[in-house]
């Protein structure tokens, strides 16, 4: 391909003809490339038509649910001694579902279904393999145990950011906003008598350190306001944020917050709000009011806190084990956000849910269902093909000298030995082609061009050299 | 007539040359002497290749990856 796009319009669109000239290189250098292409076997491997899903969560619940219903083994491994994850916690979907009795339904047909084997209290500790063919070791209280399966759909979740700021710790009736739906459904008197009501949005997010959007906490904001409203119209509540993205339908809740009467006050990050305890009752909060330009005071019964979503730390571990991609706030990176906003880089490897970036319970449902579609593509056939990009060794170059085999970093080359015309032995390599990459550090360390990978051989390269330097 | 270098940057399939569409993506700028050549690993780059380009006439080499 000439990537005249991306790599050259682009990113010199303001040096047009430099541009140009650039693009009648990158052409002549692809057309060179293509002229030394050979055509490549297909390389065809064996399916085992299983499914290994990491995070009991509700989107793991899903993915596994999906794949069993269509016929498909699933082994689903929680670390914790519950199924649910962070849902748990959740009162209400956006639209006023309730979860509870959702993931209760959800466990139990994950409990009973006669093709999910559910790993409780165990983790994944080593893996192996390649799409179709991977080989799992899952530690349990038990031991370790090796499973074998076809895809790998990671669900490890997130959890809630501990704030710092805002009195949270310190002051009473500071809650974060899962704190504040416990002590709603156990019908807490801190909260059903309380009259005064301040929630304060981005709480962790969008600044420094976490400049991502923590997504669900505007909508859960108002809609708790809504239902406090709802309750008792006497109660004054206050929202306090930074810019509002009750995106979507779920716009209707913030046009019903304003009819209801609660109170929106934007804030900047150079002006936060400020938290004092009066007494063990009351709060005053400040914020710089940008209508009526002067400091606004508050007395509050109860401050929420929005708080950021964080990923979890399994992520870390599980890109170690699988060779996952993860972005600078260490949530799960996609192969391409539009073309394959499920699938990691990787084959075989999909992703759903809190563990690749905030999204409420429904997003995150969506999500673990287009998982398990993906993951249906290769496990619903017993043979899969296989990138042609591989190591391919030239015999007569190859003396055998070994010195690719210790560079390999998926131990994809062996030696062996040959009886020659002559009655002496000789020896040269061979490739697996199921476990090489096609990296190619075997063609860069070997020092008798004995090998080279398929589509970018020395010849190809020098030749787009050529063409770039226009010789 | 001003002297303009000819660079030759090897790209990793998998991070820089995937990083340089992102730049592409965001629009970022940067000088167009660069010509990019995409390889399935910068360890793939044997230093022949270096040596080589270098030979037939580029002024400097980027492995990148
Ligand atoms: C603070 C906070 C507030 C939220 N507020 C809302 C809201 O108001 N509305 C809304 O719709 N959504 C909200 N969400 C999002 C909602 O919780 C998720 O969308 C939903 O729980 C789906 O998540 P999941 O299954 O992807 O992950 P989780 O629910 O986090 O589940 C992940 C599971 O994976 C397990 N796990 C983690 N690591 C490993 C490992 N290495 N091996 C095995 N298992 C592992 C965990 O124990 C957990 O059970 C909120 C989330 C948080 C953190």
């Amino acid at each position: 391909m000439a990537n005249i796009r991306n790599q050259d319009s682009w990113v010199h669109s303001g040096e047009p003809e430099q541009a140009t000239r650039k693009a009648m290189d990158l052409v002549r250098m692809a057309v060179s490339k293509v002229g030394l292409l050979n055509p490549l076997p297909e390389i065809v491997v064996g399916v085992q038509q299983s499914a290994l899903v990491i995070g009991g969560g509700p989107s793991g619940m899903t993915t596994a649910l999906e794949l069993a219903d269509h016929g498909f083994p699933v082994h689903l491994v929680e670390r914790s001694n519950l199924l649910g994850g962070q849902a748990r916690f959740l009162y209400n979907t956006w639209k006023g579902e309730p979860i509870g009795p959702a993931l209760q339904e959800m466990d139990a047909r994950v409990r009973s279904h006669p093709l999910i084997t559910l790993h409780m209290e165990s983790t994944v500790t080593d893996a192996e393999g390649f799409v179709g063919n991977f080989k799992s070791t899952i530690q349990s209280p038990r031991g370790p145990q090796a499973v074998d399966h076809g895809v790998t759909v990671i669900a490890t979740g997130g959890k809630g950011y501990t704030p710092t700021e805002y009195g949270y710790g310190t002051a009473d009736r500071v809650y974060t906003s899962i704190e504040f739906d416990k002590l709603t459904m156990m019908g807490d008197r801190r909260i059903n008598d309380a009259k005064t009501f301040v929630f304060i949005q981005c709480v962790g997010s969008r600044e420094l350190g976490r400049m991502y959007c923590s997504r669900v906490c505007c909508t859960h904001s108002v809609q708790a306001a809504v239902q406090l409203k709802e309750q008792d119209p006497t109660r004054e509540i206050f929202i306090l944020y930074r810019d509002l993205r009750t995106y979507g339908e779920r716009e209707e809740l913030f046009k019903k917050a304003r009819e209801k009467g609660v109170v929106f006050i934007n804030y900047e990050l150079h002006g936060k709000p400020r938290v004092t305890q009066l007494d063990p009752r009351q709060l005053e909060v400040v914020v710089w009011d940008h209508i009526l330009h002067e400091p606004l005071r508050i007395v509050a019964d109860a401050v929420v806190l929005a708080t950021a979503i964080v990923p979890s730390s399994a992520n870390a571990d599980l890109a170690r084990i699988y060779k996952l991609s993860t972005d600078a706030d260490g949530f799960l990176l996609e192969a391409h956000a539009k073309l394959r906003p499920v699938d990691f880089a990787g084959d075989g490897l999909f992703m759903a849910g809190l563990a690749h970036y905030p999204k409420s319970v429904d997003e995150a449902v969506a999500q673990a269902k287009a998982a398990a579609g993906r993951a249906i593509t290769v496990l619903s056939s017993d043979r899969i093909g296989l990138e042609s990009t591989k190591a391919t060794p030239v015999l007569a170059n190859c003396d055998g000298c070994a010195l690719c085999l210790d560079v390999c970093p998926y131990h994809a080359i062996s030696l062996v030995e040959e009886a020659t015309a002559e009655g002496s032995r000789s020896s040269h390599i061979q490739v697996n082609v199921a476990q090489c990459k096609g990296c190619g550090m075997c063609q860069a360390t070997c020092p008798k061009d004995g090998v080279y990978v398929a589509g970018f051989s020395m010849e190809q390269i020098t030749a787009q050299v050529k063409a770039a330097l226009a010789l | 007539m001003s002297y303009e270098p000819k660079i030759i940057g090897f790209t990793c399939n998998w991070c820089t040359y995937a990083a340089a569409d992102l730049a592409g993506i965001w629009r970022m700028q940067y000088p167009s002497n660069i010509r990019l050549i995409r390889v399935m690993c910068s360890g793939m780059v044997h230093p022949r290749m270096v040596t080589e380009a270098f030979s037939l006439g580029a002024d400097g080499v980027m492995v990148m990856g």
